[in-house]
Parts: C-alpha cells; structure tokens; sequence
C-alpha cells in the first residue's frame, strides 16, 4: 500500500531523512521510533505534504501513485489521513462543519453523491459515542480549549468518520493521561482490518502495549537502523537506543 | 450641501392637527438640517461616505402599508416575539402580533401620539438633541412613525421585541423615518430586535432614529439586523444613555444596503455601566457600509468591549470608526476596542480607523485593527482531511464571521445570519449545502 524507496529529504538545506526504504501492506500495522532528532517527524510532515520539506531523492507510492505528484487534500482524498501531533485550533470552524465537509470531499472524489444529511447525523452520533465524546462537542470549534486528550480523541474521531486505507498517527499519545490513551487506542484498534494499514511514529513504547504493531523499526540519524516485531520495542524500552546505533547497521 | 427643492417644501409642510411641542421640534430640525445640510466627504464624519449622490435624489412618501401574508412569512424572522411591522415606514397592524406580555407595553408612535403625549414629548430627541447628525434632524423633521417601547421596572421580558421594517420594491423610491423611542425601567432585561428587509431591487431611504434610556440595572440585548436589498439607502442613529450598573450590548449586522451608515453612540453615565459593542458587515459588488461608533466613558468604573468584523468582496467598501472617550477623572475604566477585515478580492477596500481620546490616568485601553489573512496552519489542516483549498478558505471565512455570530443568543437569528453569510460567499467556496441539517 506505501512503498518508501530511498527517500532523502531536507528542510532549510540540511538532508535530514537520509535513505529510507519501507514497506506497508493492506492489514499492517507498523511502529517507526527512535530518539529525538532522528527524522521521525519529518518523514511525517513529508508524507502529509507540508510546506519546506525537499525530497531530493528516492520515490513514495501509495496505492501504485506517486505521492509527491498529489496535493494535500488529494493524499487525504484518497485515503491517506495523518493524526498531528499538534492538531491546529480552528476558531470558528464548528467539527460538524469539518467532519461533513471533508466526508464530503472524499466522496465526491470518489464519484459518490454527498451523504444524506440524517445518514450522516447517524454516523457521526455512532462514531461520538464510541470515542466517549459528548455530542455538544460538534457545535463547538475545532480544537478551541480542548484539553490535550480531546485534541487527540477528535483526531482518532476524524479516522473513524473518514475511515482512511493508511491511518498515519504521529506522536498520537504525547500530552495524554493513561484513560485518555485507553480510548485513543481503542479508537485505533477498531480502525484494524485486513484492508488497512497503520503507520504510528512514536517516541515511547507505551503506546505500543495499547496497540500491538506487526513491526517495529528504528529511526537514527534519518535511517532505518534496525526492523523487528514488538519485542524490538520492548527491547528499546529496556535498554535505549545506545546499542541500535552502535551495531552495525541491519 | 443645498437641499433639493422638493424636500425644503415637504420641511416646511406641517402635519395638520398636531401638538405644538411636536411641530416645534419638527421646526427645529428643519432648521438645523437646512443650516448644515446633508454632509459632504468634507466632513471628517463623512469622509470616506460620499452622499452628494443621495443629496440630488428625489424620496417620495409611502401611501400603503400593504403586503401580503406570504411576503412577510418570507421574510420575517422565525421566532416568538412581540411583534410590530411596518411597510416602507407604515404601520401595518394586520401583520403585526403585538403579544402583549406583562410589564412591557410596546406600540406604534402614531398610536403613542394619540395618547398621553407628555412622556413622548420628553423622551422624543433627548438623547439625540437636534444636531446628533443631519440625517437625525431630518427623521425629526419628517417622522410619524415608529415604535414606544417601555420596560417595567423590574421585569425580565422573556420574548423577545421584534421590529420588523419591510421595505418594498415602488415604481418610485420612498422614504421613512422612524423612530424608536425606548425605555428600560429599573432592574429590568429585555431583548429588541430592529429588522430591515426589502425586496429586491427596492431603493427607498430609510432614515431611522433610536434612543434607549437605561435606568440602573437594567439590561438590554439589542440586535439590529439589516438586510435590506443592494439598491436600499439605510441610515440609522442609536443614542444610548445608561445608568449605573446598566448592561447593553449591541449587535450591528449589516448584511444590506446599497449605501449603509450607522451612528452609534452610548453614553456610560455611572458607575459599573457596561457596553458590548459587537459589529459584522459583508459588503459585495458595490456595496457601501460605515459603521461608526462612539463610546463616551463619562464616569469611573466603567467598561467597554467593542468587536467589529467586515467582510467585503467584489468593489465594495467598508468603513469603522471607533472611538472610545474616556472623561477627565473617569478613572479605572476598561475600554477594549477591535476591528478586524478580510477582502475577498483585489478591489474592495475597507477604511479602518479607531480613536481614544482620555483624559484620565488610571485607565486600561487597547485598540487594534488588522486587515487579514487567513490562517495558513488552519488552511492546511483542512486539506489535510481532504477539503479542498477554495472551501478551506470558505470555511475560515464563515469561521471569521463566527466570532460575532456566536454571541447571538437566539438561534433562529444565529441560523438566519450564518446562512445569509454562506450564502454570499463566492460560489468558488462551495459552501451553500453545509451549513444546513446539521442539528442533532
């Protein structure tokens, strides 16, 4: 489903992502850690389609396109959805006014009629209710004085409206309390099937005991040092990332 | 600016059989109107509002108020109110649903002037004086109609008072010039809507005046929404004079006109009295709308809030004027005053100009305005649920109004001006179906 090749990019003329090659398949769910620095939230910013991130070498496919050939909102369109890790308040935005525009938006890019609006209602009210949101929420604005934990419940709430082919969580669990993480990662799990995929960037392993990843790779220094399944995680957790830069790289 | 001959002969025409205090006034705003004349860009007021067009204009005068039932149910507001409607200045009685509540009489002028007169006789041109503005003067000279409006002293009105002024498409333009006398006895609450609608194309004057008196600790919510059509010449002048611990707030939504000026000025005479002044303008194609507004801290401890947000498209144009005086010896007064704009297109233009004046020293006072752009973090996010750019930018648009409109606490009016908003956005925003059905 996302074949990173080589992919070398910078940002201000200094290469940060250094060759990465990564494969994703329909069902997976992988974990990208690794220290601070390493080029994790580039290598997100880079497949959200940010300004001022250059890729200067290598390909990303999605679904057999080229995804630097694609807009923003045709990533999204086309199902790659990116949770921030610092989802931007929009005052004055209202979420129902989000949430229906942007269903909206996909269907119309994929040549289906909009939503009828009591279709809609009953899948928004659904999907609030399983996210423990109260449902006034819809009338309020985007983002504005949600607390760090609603910021995150929305987010994982725009996927399970939106239902993406690529969930994209970067730092999806900075900033929230243990019962906050229970329902971000339940949200998240309920997205899991075998025609989708997850990719979670992270620093922390915690997250990775709410949602068990199928592989687990390390970033350092804008490289994959090292891949394995979730007890590379564990085994990061225990010891660091110190021993994953001193081997030799995998 | 010399007036046209026809309205010097309608000045010096009096009504038969009214009261000499009456045709007093009328004599004296006729005067004053004839000495300065209409205002010319001249005048520092006017300086960004041209009216020498209007000057040469010939209004005549409304012979009916009729209208049909359907036309009103099309444009008048859905709510449950108190009722008065007027056509093209005219009473309409029919049309009107005064609901009577206790504690609150609300009647036409006309019908206020056949009764005990001594009230009116006060309260008519107190707050305003004759030399308020030209356009005063000349609703002095001219009015017959309007509303009284007296609040019980201490009685919270539930409904809402709904002035309803429909002006209609004449094959040859009128004018009207209400006016709107109201009082909110002690300890009272109450809500006033002032209305204008037209139909399309009508390119009538209306010339209103308001005058609010607010005893202590009274409270009003007053709304003036105007959506009057692009071919409409709208005038109106609001005096408020209020009392110690009095609240009001002001909300000006000026959707309208082809020509728009509004004056409002409140007067915070005691302590503890409050203002909110909350404004919102969209102007397209040609659209003219001057919003100016003065608040006069004439006493310590008292507080302002002043938030105005324009959005203009196509050539049209806008104006504020803030002022904010704070008295000598006023001290620890609050005065926040923001005027906020968005052009829409490369030739509409917007004159923002906001003004302190104080002379005291223990004062907190900012002001600022700004001509903006949109948020280029909150655009990307958007696209980034797969909005397009164009309905991104809708969207912050319509969120742009929203800080304004979330302030109104009536939701058939909050609903009304949201769509009448997404409504005149262009149609490359792609909004029209979004803002509907979406009530739980």
């Amino acid at each position: 489903m996302l074949e990173i090749k080589d992919l070398h990019a910078t940002v201000e003329g200094n290469e940060i992502l250094k060759g990465i090659t990564l494969s994703i398949k329909p069902g997976e769910v992988h974990a990208i850690m690794g220290p601070n620095g390493a080029g994790k939230s580039t290598l997100s910013a880079v497949l959200a389609g940010r300004d001022g991130y250059e890729v200067t070498q290598g390909t990303i496919t999605f679904d057999g396109k080229d995804l630097m050939e694609m807009e923003v909102e045709e990533r999204a369109q086309a199902g790659l959805l990116m949770g921030f890790q610092y989802p931007v308040e929009i005052p004055g935005v209202k979420n129902i006014y989000l949430l229906k525009s942007a269903l909206n938006a996909q269907r119309a890019a994929r040549g289906l009629d909009e939503m009828p609006a009591p279709e809609f209602m009953k899948l928004i009210k659904e999907k609030i209710a399983f996210m423990k949101m109260d449902s006034s929420f819809l009338h309020r604005a985007v983002n504005e004085g949600f607390s760090g934990g609603e910021k995150k419940r929305n987010e994982i709430l725009q996927m399970l409206v939106l239902q993406p082919k690529l969930a994209l969580l970067d730092e999806i669990d900075s900033g929230l309390d243990i019962d906050a993480m229970k329902v971000v990662a339940e949200g998240v799990n309920s997205l899991r099937d075998e025609n989708r995929a997850i990719l979670m960037v992270t620093h922390y392993q915690r997250l990775l005991d709410h949602i068990t990843p199928d592989q687990v790779h390390v970033l350092i220094d804008g490289r994959i040092a090292k891949s394995g399944d979730r007890h590379l995680a564990e085994e990061l957790e225990a010891r660091g990332y110190e021993w994953v830069i001193e081997e030799p790289a995998a | 600016m010399s007036l046209p001959d026809t309205l010097v002969k309608r000045l010096h025409e009096a009504p038969v059989g009214e009261p000499e205090w009456l045709a007093e006034k009328r004599r004296a705003g006729a005067l004053h109107l004839e000495t300065v004349g209409f205002p010319t860009r001249r005048d520092e007021a006017w300086k960004y509002t041209d009216m020498s067009r209007f000057s040469s204009l010939e209004f005549g005068q409304a012979d009916s108020a009729e209208l049909d039932q359907a036309r009103l149910d099309a444009l008048k507001l859905d709510i449950d109110a108190c009722r008065l409607v007027f056509v093209d200045g005219l009473f309409n009685a029919e049309l009107s649903d005064p609901a009577p509540s206790a504690g609150v009489t609300v009647m036409p002028l006309s019908q206020a002037l056949e009764g005990d007169q001594h009230a009116i006789s006060e309260q008519l041109g107190q707050l305003t004086g004759i030399d308020f503005s030209a356009f005063t003067a000349l609703n002095t000279a001219l009015t017959g109609e309007g509303v009284v409006v007296n609040i019980g002293k201490g009685q919270a009105i539930e409904k809402p008072i709904y002035l309803l002024f429909i002006s209609r498409n004449n094959s040859a333009p009128v004018m009207s010039h209400p006016r709107i006398l109201v009082r909110c006895g002690g300890e009272s609450e109450a809500t006033l809507i002032e209305h204008y609608v037209g139909e399309q194309d009508a390119a009538n004057l209306t010339n209103v005046v308001t005058e609010i008196e607010m005893s202590p600790a009274s409270r009003l919510s007053h709304y003036k929404l105007q959506e009057a059509s692009q071919s409409e010449y709208h005038v109106a002048s609001i005096q408020v004079d209020q009392k110690r611990d009095t609240n009001f707030t002001s909300h000006n939504l000026n959707l309208g006109g082809a020509v728009v000026r509004n004056d409002i000025v409140t007067d915070l005479n005691d302590e503890n009295a409050t203002v909110d002044l909350l404004g919102l303008f969209f102007g397209q194609d040609r659209q003219h709308i001057d919003n100016h507004t003065k608040v006069n801290h004439n006493a310590p401890r008292t507080y302002s809030n002043e938030n105005y947000k324009g959005i203009l498209d196509g050539r049209a144009r806008g104006v504020f004027n803030g002022r904010v005086y704070i008295k000598r010896d006023a001290q620890q007064v609050l005065g926040y005053q923001s005027n906020a704009n968005l052009l829409l297109s490369d030739r509409a233009e917007i004159d923002t100009k906001p003004e302190l004046e104080i002379y005291a020293d223990d004062v907190q006072c900012s002001h600022g305005t700004t001509t903006g752009q949109l948020d280029e973090n909150a655009i990307f996010a958007l696209r980034a649920r797969g909005i397009d750019e164009q309905m991104a930018r809708g969207l912050l648009t319509l969120a742009f109004a929203n800080e304004v409109m979330q302030r109104i606490r009536h939701g058939a009016l909050t609903d009304r001006v949201e769509r009448a908003v997404a409504g005149k956005l262009p149609d490359r925003f792609n909004l029209e179906s979004l803002v509907e059905d979406t009530s739980l």
